[in-house]
């Protein structure tokens, strides 16, 4: 169970990744973000994101046209 | 596993990277990835700082400035180039604002965020807005014209300044 959910469904860039980082800034270490998205583009976008800011990337899935991240906090 | 150069995960707590955007241009379709980026930049915990200058100025206009200027040449300038983010239109398929306004529509239908939203969204990041004191000069534009919260206005200097260190510069 992720510590935060960010809905981003329906939402298109650069709003995933944006709701997603300010998601990240409230958390520390080790604390959990899940990301739930209908832009295509996050597929390359968030793994893209969190490999840069350091954060890892333990969970990622997807089915309905949706998209699921779960991004641990560094 | 390949190792990556530096270590990302000391990255936020050391001196953040700096972009910087030089917009320049006042076309919606400018406007939009200028700003797309800030935010962008924004959320990868960059320093980001964007440059508004000569037409790319409009896009701080407040969308009550109405005539602006002294000089009869600014007043028209701005009555033909009303600015704001609501008055950009399409550098291209414009037809007097109906392309503009199908633009918006679209977006909208498609939830891709206006560049009004996408500048409260910088605002809210902590991206610099730096209003081009020369242009604001030269279209007679005072500081009560733009909207609130910008950064003090600046000019050519500064911007290289800043470039000189930034990791990303672009002009758009």
């Amino acid at each position: 169970m992720a510590d935060v959910t960010v809905d981003a469904r329906g939402l298109q860039c650069p709003m995933p990744v944006i709701k997603t980082a300010q998601a990240m800034a409230g958390l520390s270490a080790g604390q959990t973000v899940e990301l739930l998205a209908t832009d295509r583009g996050t597929l390359s976008d968030i793994p893209a994101w969190t490999k840069d800011m350091g954060h890892a990337l333990v969970g990622q899935s997807e089915g309905d046209g949706e998209f699921r991240f779960l991004i641990e906090k560094r | 596993m390949t190792t990556s150069t530096g270590s990302p995960e000391k990255a936020s707590e050391q001196v953040p990277d700096k972009m910087v955007l030089i917009a320049a241009s006042g076309d919606l379709d400018k406007a939009w990835p200028v700003l797309i980026l800030a935010t962008t930049g924004a959320a990868y915990g960059m320093e980001v700082t964007v440059f508004f200058t000569f037409w790319g100025l409009g896009i701080l206009k407040r969308p009550d400035a109405g005539i602006t200027g002294e000089d009869w040449r600014q007043r028209m300038l701005s009555v033909f180039r009303r600015g704001s983010p609501q008055g950009l239109q399409l550098s291209t398929l414009n037809f007097g604002g109906l392309g503009a306004r199908m633009m918006r529509d679209l977006a909208d239908d498609h939830k891709v965020a206006s560049v009004q939203e996408l500048l409260e969204m910088a605002q809210q990041l902590g991206v610099k807005l730096w209003p081009c004191q020369m242009t604001m000069d030269l279209m007679g534009l005072a500081p009560g014209d733009l909207i609130d919260g910008l950064d003090e206005p600046a000019g050519a200097g500064s911007a290289i300044s800043l470039m000189k260190q930034a990791k990303i510069s672009l002009f758009i």
